[in-house]
């Protein structure tokens, strides 16, 4: 396959390790209520959709920057590339 | 043996006599033929034995489709099993040895088996042996397994070499036959970046096997003319020799490239290149293949393709017989016949299942419409053939055409569904193709030279107009559209004898029959009941026959019924071009510390410790035994000093305002208020709750961190940072660099190490107790201005301190602390001296950290805070980890201090028996403690806290043992730390 | 239904193989069963068998959206082995070993279930300690393992390269004596037609579009050849368990991952032991047929593709190669993919859900096949009384809840890395 990385262009995907679901970012607030339940759900419960999949890449072998890819697990197809960086910042996390 | 059927003409070169040998037998060919041609020519029939019967076989096809002519090549370590013939170019010397068969191949002891075939039908494995039970893997499976298999490997390592390579292009052209030729001459003459790649040897494809006229020219010298003019483009690369071989995700394709096998030694070169193409867009032209019609003993040698009979008369001039007849169901096979005869090759007779004929008659021939074949005869070679009337025809070779499958394999390869066209009777590629894939030609059903030409001409120029290339405007290469009409016929059903789809299987028409009879009626069920199209040619002549039999007893059409669908590879990719260069030693690379010269100079042992090579010990004259240098090596050390590469730790750089606070989150233990110029032990958890890594942090200044992590870990942990710095916590101000290999790390170890490093340090760095006491850090000069960092932290559990230098000193400095250590009799240790003293201090390392284990086994439950955000302090309450019966680390010591413990031993209660139910947990990790005299142990045991003193049993079934234990504090030397800090 | 036998084979042989029965029928879908299982691969089959065997439930049907053992079953590398470290594991794969010892001769269908042994090799200090504890668990578990030395595993596997000239040179190994491999359709085949004699209704071609849950309950689902209705439903689906269990409003601990099978060129025996090595992350073994059929990592990304990519194949040869040179000449043949169910700690769910009459079977990882007989029987055991049975307690789903991962790699919530 091959990671159009939003940096350096189209690179091969064996330069990458591959973690999972984007939502891996989405990690909950630890004082949450039922932290316990949301941090399980977080960690262990996935959509594993055959279809589009949101999912992150580290460029182990290139600039070492996270990127969320989007990719259809049936095809796989990618139709967008992003910094995992850029994403989190604007689903609001910070420090 | 002589040349006895070679004919005049053809594209072999007269002047370049070739000799060989089959089985021994001395045999000549010329430049340019084929093994299976040069067989031929020399009117070798008998070439193979099949899978299953042992029944003769001779050579069937012309190409890569071959299912009959598997040889062994060449001899010792270079032996090649199941090589096709048809595909192997004739080099002078080459050795070829026919297979599977036992006692010579014209008298196949083997055979036997089908005398038996009545009891062997599809499956019949599955519904016997099973009587009594132990005789299926005692008697049975070892037939069954002796006879199967087909060629020998030498058994010797291979001597050849094999390479890799990447390629990049805007258009791959897949075949260079009249689509591919046309195609790469419109592309090519446009500018844009070609690759032509073609398994044969000579490009051309069918043009070299017809007669056929293109521009004017025959078809072969217009294709020799064509590809002389794309050689001569800068931005086309021609690749002979070369199978692309599959279609991957995003236009990668990978393909073989054959260097050396039509040479009689690889020289220095490598034996073959496994190409991997980055390609924009790509036109699959790989043409057709044909397919047989099946009759009863349709499997004699001297029964083929009628298109490969006509190959190998007109490229080859090799005649597979003195008297053909051709049996067809369509206009192609006609061809054969009218060729063959041009060539003065006696037509025996003109069989077609249609009844109105093509052509007028031929000179001489039978003409029988509306016939069929029904029998052949003749022991190891047709002689004749009888008609479904009964009429019997004297032949020594028959041409057999059922029409022309498309080779639309690659356009499979991503799950693409091949459509059904009835005025084919073929399997066309569908829509569903390959991302940037078109295809062209007989790949697409074009199975006339005309259109074939002009299909690849268009297909390049869509292409071209995807890339936004404009066209070259040149004329495109014209021909006649040649009679291609058939009417689907695919097996004789008069036909009482066995009539073979699968000729390398061995499966039979009424195999399928058996299978539709059973309810193996999907085509997959089809597939593996019978293993129809499992064998080395994928089934590419036999696979729709089968699907139109199966069909005609569901009584649905063949589109209904299914669909054959082909995976990579496209013909077989040996295991060596795969493996490439990464072989041998050179699987994977090696990581050498800075001290590897220096150490492999004083003859260390070394280790593999993930990817590095580390010394394990430093044996010295006299030591024999490898206890005997670890023992001297840990004694010195506790009594003077020793040294100790450690680079192989990971290391990471941490910067930035808000780098405190990312530690603080990263390791379960509080970082935030650690002091700089201080160091401190950190417990890095996954968010699961269980332990990650643990190492050292060092604070060197407000917000500027060193962290070092376990060998093992060192990449893992330094992605998870990047993650929580990137994707968890990304408005943080921090930044991370791997520093593992830009510094040189030395632990220096024992009561004198503080005297041996101040010979070093430069005299303006105050390292006393009062003024560097324990874990603290500073960055110093060494060796009079030489940049160094300094740890004052111990694993060895004495008086230590690891030092980094950048890497280039990291040999030197090595060198120069043994240098001014000689006073000391300062000792180089090993890993197994280091993993010795880190037992005695009861430091977990790999054996605890195995991903399963909690802070709370390891005693450091109490260090996971609970008042702060860390990665895996919440699911680390889960309650299975939180049991009170878990286990916890601690020291074991043999009750008889002479026995020695073992890891990998499981405690057991004394009093109960050696059972999984009475388990209380293991010992990870033992050694002999030369500063105790005994044998010591780690080791997890339930609720190991409370049971200091108490003795179970270590239980070591595996080799035997089974020895009293006494659980005792992890911290065998220096409980209380003393030495760490004087 | 004929009863298959040397002598059935020999009678049918003297009638040209005319009579012999259907394997299994095709039934309608009736309208109601006590039971249904989604998925006719193994372990769906193997639990109606099960059921109908063990627990007199008959009145079941298996629902297969394609042909019968179409997916896992006939995608694997066929090994079977029970050299577990972990209790969870360990009983349980005991247990499946037991079962195949006497399979063919319990479903009268040959799996051609051959003992040959199962070989890891260490190639470290750590991994020979590591093999060592999980010998002597086997050892406590009543299973068989033996440490060998690297002289009797050169003597027992001649084609490994033994010396200490390979990259990660050969420190010893963990054999397994009664591991070995079995023919993997043969298991689908003979599960389906014993079901089938016994009375289950294989529906094929029968895919479920939808679960009907009221009330918390189950009470049947939705397929492209209509409505069923069924108290217990049981899904078998691994490779796609995320998706069926959707239907019923669950997410699962799984991800879809594909991984790469390759065999080569047939040949004549050449290694007569199973082989597999951690540290090269392969697996290989030689088929009846004289194949060699071998195996490594995971393409690692997410997919349903069943297919994979080229560094895989690439990677695995390599490993292949580093352990027996002698195969560089050897041609692989063929590569496919089958999707797997890969969890969140690498081990298999068999458990209830959180509604009733809804049980899930799938996670299965790399270990699906040779856990077929003991899936099939545990899954059938907890249909039928809804409870788990002994050997698969540690397989309930809440237990990643718990805390209680049976995590046999160490390597944490990461489905690619088990």
């Amino acid at each position: 396959m091959i990671i159009n990385h939003p940096l350096l262009g189209p690179r091969d995907a064996a330069e990458f390790t591959y973690l999972g679901d984007a939502t891996l970012i989405n990690r909950p607030d630890w004082q949450a209520e039922d932290a316990a339940g949301k941090f399980h759900e977080y960690l262990y419960l996935r959509d594993n959709p055959a279809g589009e999949h949101r999912e992150l890449w580290f460029h182990e072998q290139g600039d070492r920057s996270w990127l969320v890819v989007t990719r259809n697990t049936l095809t796989h197809e990618i139709t967008k590339v992003e910094l995992a960086r850029d994403v989190a910042l604007a689903a609001g996390r910070d420090k | 043996m002589s040349e006895s059927s070679r004919v005049a003409g053809g594209l072999v070169d007269r002047t370049k006599p070739l000799s060989f040998t089959f089985n021994a037998q001395q045999l000549t060919g010329y430049a340019g033929d084929t093994l299976a041609s040069a067989l031929i020519a020399n009117g070798r029939r008998l070439v193979a034995r099949s899978f299953k019967y042992h029944r003769p076989r001779g050579i069937f096809t012309a190409g890569s489709e071959e299912p009959n002519a598997l040889v062994q090549l060449r001899r010792g370590a270079y032996q090649e099993p199941n090589t096709r013939a048809t595909v192997t170019e004739l080099f002078d010397g080459l050795e070829v040895t026919s297979q599977n068969h036992r006692g010579s191949l014209d008298f196949d002891l083997m055979a036997a088996n089908d005398f038996i075939a009545p009891f062997l039908s599809a499956g019949f494995y599955y519904k016997t042996f099973m009587w009594p039970k132990a005789f299926w893997e005692k008697v049975y499976e070892p037939i069954i397994r002796a006879s199967a298999g087909l060629g020998r490997l030498s058994g010797a390592p291979d001597p050849d070499s094999y390479d890799k390579g990447f390629l990049h292009c805007d258009l791959l052209i897949i075949g260079a036959g009249p689509a591919g030729l046309s195609a790469a001459l419109a592309a090519g003459q446009a500018g844009t970046r070609v690759i032509l790649a073609d398994e044969d040897f000579l490009l051309g494809g069918r043009l070299n096997a017809e007669t056929h006229e293109v521009d004017g020219k025959l078809g072969s010298h217009w294709a020799a003319e064509t590809a002389a003019e794309l050689a001569a483009l800068d931005n086309v690369r021609t690749m002979p020799r070369t199978t692309v071989y599959g279609a991957y995700d995003h236009g990668i394709y990978g393909a073989l490239e054959r260097k050396t096998d039509h040479l009689a030694t690889s020289g220095d070169k490598p034996r073959q290149v496994l190409w991997r193409i980055y390609a924009k867009r790509a036109v699959l032209c790989a043409g057709a293949t044909e397919r047989p019609i099946a009759f009863g003993n349709n499997d004699r040698p001297g029964i083929m393709l009628a298109g490969a009979v006509r190959a190998y008369a007109n490229r080859w001039a090799a005649a597979p017989g003195k008297r053909v007849a051709v049996f067809t169901n369509n206009d192609d096979g006609w061809r054969s016949a009218v060729d063959l005869a041009a060539r003065g090759i006696e037509i025996a007779a003109m069989v077609d299942t249609r009844d109105i004929a093509p052509l007028a008659g031929l000179p001489g021939a039978l003409i029988a419409m509306g016939a069929r074949v029904q029998d052949t005869s003749g022991r190891g070679g047709l002689r004749s053939f009888t008609l479904s009337g009964g009429q019997k025809i004297s032949a020594d070779c028959l041409a057999v055409s059922g029409g022309w499958n498309p080779n639309i394999h690659l356009t499979c390869h991503q799950r693409g569904r091949p459509v059904w066209r009835d005025d084919l009777a073929a399997f066309v590629p569908g829509a569903d193709l390959p991302v940037g894939m078109r295809v062209a030609g007989a790949a697409n059903g074009a199975l006339t030279l005309g259109a074939s030409l002009s299909e690849g001409w268009t297909a390049a120029n869509e292409a071209l107009d995807d890339l936004g290339v404009a066209p070259a405007g040149a004329a495109k290469p014209k021909a006649d559209d040649e009679p291609a009409a058939i009417s689907a016929f695919w097996h004789v059903k008069e036909s009482s004898a066995r009539a073979w789809l699968d000729l390398q299987n061995d499966v039979t028409v009424k195999d399928v029959k058996l299978a539709h009879q059973e309810g193996f009626r999907a085509v997959e069920h089809l597939k593996r009941y019978t293993t129809l199209g499992m064998a080395t040619d994928q089934g590419k002549t036999a696979n729709v026959a089968a699907l139109a039999i199966m069909a005609e007893c569901t009584g649905k059409l063949i589109p209904e019924t299914g669909t054959t669908i082909f995976r990579p590879p496209f013909t077989p990719v040996p295991i060596g071009a795969l493996a490439g260069r990464a072989r041998g030693k050179d699987f994977r690379p090696y990581r050498l510390t800075p001290s590897h010269k220096w150490a492999a100079d004083q003859g260390a042992v070394f280790v593999e410790t993930g990817m590095w090579l580390r010394a394990q010990w430093f044996p010295r004259d006299g030591e024999t035994h490898w206890r005997q240098s670890v023992d001297r090596e840990v004694s010195q050390t506790r009594a003077s000093v020793g040294i100790c590469d450690v680079t192989t730790l990971g290391k990471i750089d941490i910067q930035g305002r808000d780098a405190a606070d990312f530690l603080n989150k990263v390791y379960c233990n509080g970082f935030a208020k650690l002091p700089v110029g201080k160091v401190r032990y950190g417990l890095m958890l996954r968010e699961d709750g269980i332990v990650m890594d643990d190492g050292t942090t060092a604070r060197l200044g407000e917000s500027h961190f060193v962290m070092t992590t376990t060998t093992a870990n060192a990449v893992g942990v330094f992605r998870h940072m990047e993650f929580c710095r990137q994707c968890l916590w990304p408005g943080m101000d921090v930044h991370l660099i791997s520093a593992t290999e830009q510094w040189a790390q030395f632990a220096v170890a024992g009561p004198n190490s503080r005297q041996l490093l101040q010979k070093i340090v430069d005299p303006d760095h105050d390292i006393s107790n009062e003024a560097f006491p324990f874990m603290a850090c500073s960055e110093i000069t060494v060796c009079g201005g030489t940049p160094a960092r300094l740890f004052r932290i111990s694993f060895s559990g004495e008086l230590a301190y690891e030092i980094a230098v950048p890497t280039r000193y990291g040999e030197s400095l090595m060198q120069a602390l043994l240098s001014v250590g000689a006073e000391f009799d300062a000792v180089a240790y090993g890993t197994e001296a280091l993993g010795v003293m880190r037992v005695e201090k009861g430091h977990a390392a790999g054996n605890e950290l195995t991903g399963q284990t909690s802070a709370r086994n390891l005693g450091m439950g109490r260090l996971v805070s609970k008042k702060k955000d860390c990665i895996g302090n919440v699911l680390s309450e889960r309650a299975a980890l939180n049991r009170e019966n878990g286990l916890s680390l601690m020291g074991f010591r043999p009750v008889n201090r002479s026995d020695a413990l073992s890891a990998g031993a499981h405690f057991i209660a004394r009093a109960r028996n050696a059972a999984m139910e009475n388990d209380e947990g293991w010992m990870t990790s033992v050694a002999f403690s030369p500063s105790l005299g005994h044998s010591i142990g780690l080791g997890f045991i339930e609720r190991g806290h409370e049971r200091k003193g108490e003795v179970v049993r270590a239980v070591d079934l595996v080799r035997g043992k089974d020895i009293e234990v006494e659980i005792v504090s992890a911290h065998f030397v220096d409980p209380e730390g003393a030495r760490l800090r004087v | 239904m004929s009863h298959y036998s040397i002598f059935s084979l020999a009678r049918n042989a003297l009638s040209r193989h005319e009579n012999w029965s259907e394997a299994w029928r095709n039934p309608e879908p009736r309208a109601e069963y006590d039971v249904i299982i989604i998925g006719a691969g193994g372990h769906g089959l193997g639990a109606a068998y099960y059921l109908a065997k063990e627990h007199g439930i008959t009145n079941v049907a298996v629902l297969e959206k394609g042909y019968l053992g179409g997916g896992n079953t006939g995608r694997n590398t066929t090994i079977v082995r029970s050299n577990y470290l972990l209790e969870g594991n360990a009983h349980f794969y005991e247990h499946s070993m037991k079962l195949w010892e006497g399979l063919s001769r319990d479903i009268n269908y040959n799996v051609m279930f051959s003992q040959r042994g199962v070989l890891n090799l260490a190639h470290t200090d750590a991994q020979i300690d590591a093999f060592q504890r999980r010998g002597n668990a086997m050892r406590l578990n009543g299973i068989d393992a033996e440490f060998l030395s690297v002289e009797e595993i050169a003597a027992r596997v001649p084609l490994l390269d033994c010396s200490p000239q390979t990259r990660f040179p050969i420190r010893g190994g963990l054999l397994q004596p009664r591991g070995g491999t079995a023919r993997h359709d043969a298991v689908a085949w003979g599960y389906a037609r014993a079901a089938d004699t016994r009375g289950v209704d294989i529906i094929q071609n029968c895919e479920v579009t939808g679960i009907d849950v009221n009330g918390g309950r189950v009470n049947g689902v939705q397929t492209t050849r209509g409505a069923i209705r069924a108290a217990k439903i049981g899904i078998a689906v691994a490779g796609h368990s995320s998706q069926v269990a959707a239907m019923a409003g669950l997410r699962l601990p799984i991800e879809s991952h594909v991984l790469q099978a390759m065999v080569s060129e047939p040949l004549k025996p050449c290694l007569d032991t199973v082989v597999t090595s951690g540290a090269a992350h392969l697996y290989v073994s030689q088929s009846d047929k004289g194949e060699l059929v071998y195996g490594g990592d995971l393409d690692f990304y997410n997919s349903y593709a069943q297919r994979g990519n080229m560094p895989r194949v690439e990677e695995v040869a390599a490993a292949l190669l580093s352990l027996f040179p002698a195969f560089s000449r050897v041609r692989m043949m063929r590569t496919w993919g089958g999707v797997m169910d890969m969890t969140m700690d690498g081990s298999p769910i068999i458990g209830k859900t959180p509604i009733d009459g809804l049980y899930l079977n799938g996670g299965w990882c790399y270990g699906g096949f040779k856990a077929t007989p003991a899936s099939g029987f545990c899954y059938a055991h907890l249909i039928a009384k809804d409870e788990p049975h002994p050997t698969a307690t540690e397989y309930r789903l809440d237990r990643f809840l718990r805390g209680a991962m049976i995590d046999e790699k160490g390597m944490g919530a990461q489905p690619n890395l088990h």
